[in-house]
């Protein structure tokens, strides 16, 4: 009975989605924003429908005899609603409709006729993600007769970290779409200007500040989950996260330059719908199971050509409107390069131009394969080579943008409040040099983590500390947390090594600065699975610590897992794998020492935490920056 | 700056970073990206060693052998046209198993043995890669084609 009650649910919210989407044009404006609210209730009880089938382990429902199990922990049970193609699109229209709540509340700024065309907008996309659960993804389908048992959850998603980065990567995805619907209802309205830019604002942040930590949890989950000891594998479902991120760093960047300066107008607003689409590129490259990946659930060719047919109405009717209104967009306020606007605008062509990279490597063994048959992977080489000097470029005017002035600015002042980055980034160079990496594209690395560090604090140099906005805070923890993470990058890909050892208990072999003993290995199990652990010693100076790797046999589905154990030091992470045994009483070990590699995700938590910051002052600055 | 200049500048500005970018992509992709051969397409194209490629294909039963340091395996790859040694040190992957698919990333040494730098294996007993699904459909084909 309940999951029926969630697939009504589903099908009344589609039914006031169309209401909210026609509200402007059968003028009943009045009912869009109760709409909007009906569908966030309707859509929550859908999803706590499907979680209640799955707590109960209702096996009648397909979807849970197929993903679920009753041996399986509770927290799976719950986390495992969104483990699946079906119970992640639900969660996905879930946060469409409770965006769009939010919007219906809060998007006021812009009057009440704009309010009533954006949610249309919004309920227009609404009613196409509707249309794909209900016709080609239905989560609540019944199964006749239903198993005793269901077959379980893929081991790899065992894991806590899919309670957060899944919601959190999909707040930012979806979020975008009501930056999205701005950018729609701009258009038709022919708002676009700064008070748009404004009001758009503080959206653009949240959804990025979201997509930002949704990335970096991604990342230090698949660090420890998949045991290879890296954090970033170029993996297609990794770009379809990277490309709306990068869209929306350049979006809310030009954002700032259309609210303070009325320029940049047609340009915003082709990044706000470049921005969504890539959130639904993202989606379909998922979901469609085109490219082999980790993240490809089962594969099912309708529901790609559905989403392709989504995909191609929504960013081509965008893109349509977008051609027709471009030109009657007049233009805005002149700049000279040396400038505020001008390092704004350096940064959204560098940021297009790595875009540009990282859609054309993800792409390109699609177009290849549907070209010539041929079949290719495009990995690290590719990125690291060809993204390398754009990077570079990036960090070089990260620092010097937010302190130029706006319109114009001569270049000896800019040079003189540049001498503290440089002199910065020539210390920690030096600092490099002395102790730490041999490389020259590490030192390279640290000479403009150092340079954007002390660029950073200069931002709020000269300012009552008191009285610096909030989004000139943002911007400096932001930009601080990049300098963190090119430390983390730099550092731990030039330092770091790899053992592999084939051990007895009691045995031992040096990492790093570490010694580490496999002092035994013992049977141990859980709720579904039976395992391996290691117990390694391992010591440094006179401390020791016990690091206690596992390899897990899970039953249903029957499978097996690493379990990593890691140990956080101060300056390093000392990674531990264990692998199989030969029989004859020996043991595979692989550790790793990984200087400041935590950098790297402390420096993504920090820029998401910046974004949040000037979310929360954006709504009541004007924008306007002090000189 | 006229508005009108500024937008010329601005667009001009634009397709230098669209050519900026090209650059950087294209020759990185015709040297970096790895083509996918199955032991099939290695015997008919003849790879010279050193290249990187992405070899897949089934691991012949009977074929898996350890070294003596415990961390070093050697199997072959077949797709039931051709077979190719492989070398690997390092762990192997959770579902690495004989008679199963996998996917190795590396390069041939002289000898005509495949270095593989990393091995991936299918995620779940259900789970096939693609590539490999393909070129052994493509191997099933061509002796269905010289049975008739």
């Amino acid at each position: 009975m309940i999951p029926e009650i969630g697939h009504a649910a589903l099908w009344l919210a589609a039914g006031l989605a169309l209401v909210q989407a026609l509200a402007p044009v059968l003028r009943v404006t009045g009912l869009s924003v109760p709409a909007a609210l009906g569908q966030a209730i309707l859509c929550l009880i859908a999803f706590l429908a499907l979680m209640w089938a799955f707590v109960v382990s209702d096996f009648s429902v397909g979807l849970v005899a197929a993903n679920s199990h009753t041996a399986k922990p509770m927290i799976y049970k719950v986390t495992g609603v969104w483990a699946n193609h079906e119970g992640s699109m639900l969660l996905w229209v879930l946060i469409l409709a409770l965006f769009g709540a939010v919007a219906a509340l809060r998007a006021r700024a812009m009057g009440e006729r704009f309010r009533t065309i954006l949610l249309s907008v919004q309920a227009v996309l609404g009613i196409g993600f509707y249309a794909f659960l209900l016709l080609s993804s239905n989560p609540f389908e019944r199964i006749a007769p239903a198993p005793v048992e269901g077959s379980g959850l893929n081991p790899l998603l065992q894991d806590p970290g899919l309670a957060f980065h899944p919601p959190l990567l999909y707040l930012g995805y979806v979020g975008l779409s009501v930056t999205f619907a701005f950018a729609v209802a701009a258009m038709i309205e022919n708002r676009v200007g700064p008070a748009w830019a404004r009001a758009v604002k503080p959206w653009v942040l949240g959804a990025w500040s979201f997509l930002t930590a949704g990335i970096t949890l991604g990342s230090f989950w698949a660090y420890y989950e998949l045991g290879w000891g890296g954090w970033w594998f170029w993996d297609p479902v990794e770009n379809a996260s990277l490309m709306p991120w990068l869209a929306a760093t350049a979006l809310f960047h030009s954002v700032g330059v259309l609210a303070a300066r009325n320029a940049l107008r047609n340009w915003t607003v082709l990044l706000a719908v470049i921005a969504f689409s890539l959130s639904m590129i993202g989606t379909f490259i998922v979901r469609s199971g085109l490219l082999t990946s980790v993240h490809a659930f089962a594969v099912d060719p309708e529901r790609g050509v559905f989403l392709l047919i989504l995909l191609a109405l929504y960013v081509g009717g965008a893109l349509c409107l977008y051609a027709w209104r471009a030109g009657s967009v007049t233009a805005g306020a002149p700049f000279t390069p040396i400038s505020r606007e001008g390092g704004l605008v350096a940064n959204n062509l560098i940021l297009s131009a790595v875009l540009g990279v990282v859609f054309l490597g993800t792409l390109y063994p699609l177009m290849l394969e549907g070209v010539t048959g041929e079949q290719v992977s495009v990995g690290a080489p590719y990125y690291e080579s060809a993204l390398l000097p754009l990077l570079f470029l990036l960090l070089l005017v990260m620092a010097a943008g937010p302190l130029m002035r706006w319109r114009a600015m001569d270049l000896p002042t800019l040079g003189r409040r540049l001498v503290p980055a440089i002199a910065g980034g020539l210390v920690l160079a030096g600092i490099g040099a002395a102790i730490g990496p041999r490389s020259v594209l590490a030192l390279v690395g640290l000479a403009f983590a150092g340079w954007l560090a002390i660029a950073s604090l200069m931002i709020l140099r000269g300012r009552k500390l008191r009285r610096v906005p909030a989004s000139v805070w943002g911007t400096a923890i932001a930009h601080m947390g990049v300098a963190v993470l090119t430390v983390g990058v730099s550092v731990s890909g030039a330092m770091s090594v790899e053992k592999l050892a084939n051990l007895r208990p009691g045995e031992s072999t040096s990492i790093g600065p570490y010694e580490a003993v496999l002092t035994h290995i013992e049977p141990a199990g859980g709720p579904n699975f039976t395992a391996v652990r290691a117990t390694i010693a391992v010591k440094r100076s006179d401390a020791v610590t016990m690091l206690l790797p596992e390899r897990r046999n899970f039953t249903n589905p029957m499978n097996e897992t690493t379990e990593t154990d890691i140990l956080v030091a101060a300056d390093g992470n000392l990674y531990a794998v264990i692998g199989q045994g030969d029989g004859g009483g020996r043991w595979q070990v692989r550790l790793h020492w990984q200087p400041f590699v935590a950098w790297i995700w402390y420096g993504g938590l920090m820029a998401a935490i910046g974004g949040l910051v000037a979310m929360m002052g954006g709504r009541r600055r004007t924008g306007r920056a002090l000189p | 700056m006229k508005p009108k200049h500024q937008r010329l500048a601005l667009a001009g500005a634009a397709v230098g970073a669209l050519l900026l970018a090209a650059a950087l992509a294209i020759p990185a992709l015709q040297d970096k990206a790895a083509y996918f051969m199955a032991p099939a397409d290695v015997e008919a194209k003849g790879i010279e060693p050193g290249r990187a490629i992405r070899l897949g294909g089934l691991v012949e039963e009977g074929s898996l052998k350890r070294s003596n340091d415990g961390l070093t395996i050697h199997f072959r790859v077949t797709d039931n046209l051709a077979t190719v040694p492989v070398r690997y040190t390092g762990l192997v992957p959770d579902l690495f198993r004989e008679g199963q698919g996998m996917i190795a990333d590396g390069r041939f040494e002289g000898n005509g043995t495949f270095i593989a730098d990393t091995l991936l294996a299918k995620h779940d007993e259900n789970y096939m890669p693609p590539e490999v699904a393909k070129a052994i459909a493509r191997s099933e084909a061509a002796a269905k084609a010289r049975a008739e």
